[in-house]
């Protein structure tokens, strides 16, 4: 029965897979924060593509893969923060149109270059069995950028996320703030993506946020208890897909899922709870 | 720069997107100035209030500020989410983003923020969320966090709009002690008997200024129909205006409410 539990430890593709997706959980939990509360839960799903529209013109222009899209990425991201800045249309709106029109010249790119329908599934899902040594360094490497960042100018990042106008009249950098914000972003998608996948960023971005917003009134609580759901979910997952050998990045989605649905109904019990003790005084 | 001239803008012209917000306003902000900036909706009094700011740029024209003044600054209540996961001394000490290298509050900051809590009647709430307190703590706290920037010029935008009448008393009690400790102040209002009348310099505004001056000398007619585009009344009462607006008159008639 130990050596059961113990046995997906034995094999170094599971014990990189798991190493990857932990700290992808912890990064994802970290900058989730800042985009739940933005109110930019597409993002993720949206900047993925954007990356991967840029990895496919690298491919078909043959520039490293790392440099190109990178650069892809952190353009769309900057200009999606521009245009949302302006408040003619929506951040969502932004989201949309920067990097589906992103996504559909790479995928062009692929159509007429390349080998589309592989890329794209590669995309999606990602392949965390293919997880090589240079991949969890990268994750290590932006995981401790971001935290030095977000701890850094912690307070920076709180002003301008919560009163952008008065934080900039205050000396804050908000424009420099939300290009930094679209630069973390961008890395994390870029390093993650290959491993695990557009989906499950995206998840990862949106359900740890969202459990830690329900358990706190504090944004600095949020700030340390969401990379730890998102971690948890992550470790987790990839744990119990090596035994119920179903997808990891579903898997690890459906942990978060199952947490954010535990602390949806325990936070609503509570809320009734302290309305009935309110009538009853 | 004169002395005790602690914003200028010469001749501005603001513009979005083709259309001008100001066009040639000339407007001085001296040290020890109270001044409240009316005019309709459109009239630009906002973009004049975010010119002396500095966060909308002039197409034409230029505003001078005196180095080194400290601002602070008062947004409507509405532009900001309520239920955003802060508590009234985490949006007090966010001001002081460039000392705040790490999340934790000192020691210092935690005292001198309860210290200007108290004073605006906010004692013992430090610790609730933003969204437990009522419209007029509110907008309190947002005095508080301007203040505890010390500055030596407020700037407030709509600070009554949409609070109750005994918030609107104890807000103006407010900023008439912050004005005799020393402070400027600049507001932008739109309302002309509450909070207009009662202050020492009154501008109105509708593109371009139309009067500049104390509210017994501008509020005339001549001049609120000139900035309103509608007919006015003033009476006097007790040596300070009252406007009373035709429109509404004519209308409570047609309903019966006048005889």
């Amino acid at each position: 029965m130990i050596g059961g539990v113990f046995t997906p430890f034995h094999y170094e593709f599971f014990r990189n897979g798991l190493v990857v997706a932990t700290l992808a959980g912890t990064l994802c939990g970290i900058l989730g924060v800042f985009v739940v509360l933005r109110g930019m839960s597409y993002i993720g799903h949206g900047l993925s593509h954007a990356v991967f529209g840029g990895a496919a013109a690298s491919a078909v222009m043959n520039v490293n893969y790392f440099a190109g899209a990178g650069i892809w990425g952190v353009a769309s991201g900057v200009i999606i923060g521009r245009i949302a800045r302006r408040r003619i249309i929506g951040a969502d709106a932004a989201i949309g149109v920067v990097t589906t029109a992103s996504f559909a010249m790479g995928l062009a790119l692929l159509n007429r270059y390349g080998q589309a329908q592989k890329s794209i599934e590669a995309v999606l899902f990602g392949s965390v069995l293919g997880v090589q040594t240079i991949d969890i360094v990268a994750v290590a490497a932006v995981t401790l950028v971001v935290i030095a960042l977000v701890v850094g100018l912690y307070r920076s990042f709180l002003f301008a996320t919560f009163d952008p106008e008065v934080a900039q009249v205050s000396g804050v950098k908000v424009a420099l703030i939300e290009a930094l914000l679209m630069a973390m972003l961008s890395l994390t998608i870029l390093v993650t993506m290959r491993v695990i996948g557009t989906l499950l960023i995206s998840a990862l971005l949106v359900i740890p946020a969202s459990v830690a917003r329900m358990l706190t009134n504090s944004f600095a609580k949020m700030l340390w208890i969401s990379p730890i759901v998102g971690a948890i979910s992550a470790f987790v997952g990839m744990y119990l897909s090596f035994h119920l050998d179903t997808s990891a990045s579903a898997t690890i989605i459906l942990v978060g899922t199952l947490q954010f649905i535990v602390v949806y109904a325990v936070a609503g019990l509570r809320g009734r709870a302290r309305i009935a003790g309110l009538h009853s005084h | 720069m004169t002395p005790g001239v602690l914003v200028e803008c010469a001749h501005i012209s603001c513009a979005y997107d083709s259309t001008y917000a100001i066009k040639d306003v000339h407007f001085t902000m001296h040290s020890g100035d109270f001044v409240g900036i009316v005019g309709p909706s459109g009239s630009g009094k906002t973009t004049l209030l975010k010119s002396v700011l500095g966060s909308v740029k002039p197409v034409h024209g230029h505003v001078t500020m005196r180095p080194g003044l400290r601002m602070g600054y008062v947004p409507q209540v509405e532009s900001v989410d309520w239920n955003f996961p802060v508590t009234v001394l985490e949006v007090m000490v966010m001001t002081r983003a460039a000392n705040g290298r790490i999340p934790r509050i000192t020691k210092d900051e935690r005292e001198s923020a309860l210290d200007v809590l108290e004073k605006l009647g906010l004692g013992g709430l430090h610790n609730r969320h933003i969204r437990e307190l009522s419209g007029g703590q509110q907008q309190r706290v947002f005095v508080a966090r301007a203040l505890f920037h010390r500055p030596e010029l407020l700037v407030l935008d709509e600070p009554t709009s949409g609070v109750d009448v005994r918030t609107r008393h104890e807000l103006l009690h407010l900023l008439a002690d912050l004005h005799d400790e020393g402070v400027s102040i600049m507001l932008t209002t739109h309302d002309l008997n509450g909070l207009a009348a009662h202050l020492p310099r009154l501008v109105c505004i509708n593109k371009e200024i139309i009067a500049d001056g104390a509210p017994a000398e501008i509020l005339t007619s001549d001049v609120l129909e000139r900035t309103y585009g509608a007919p006015m009344e003033v009476l006097m009462h007790e040596g300070m205006p009252v406007v009373l607006d035709h429109g509404g008159t004519e209308v409570a008639r047609r309903l019966g409410g006048l005889s």
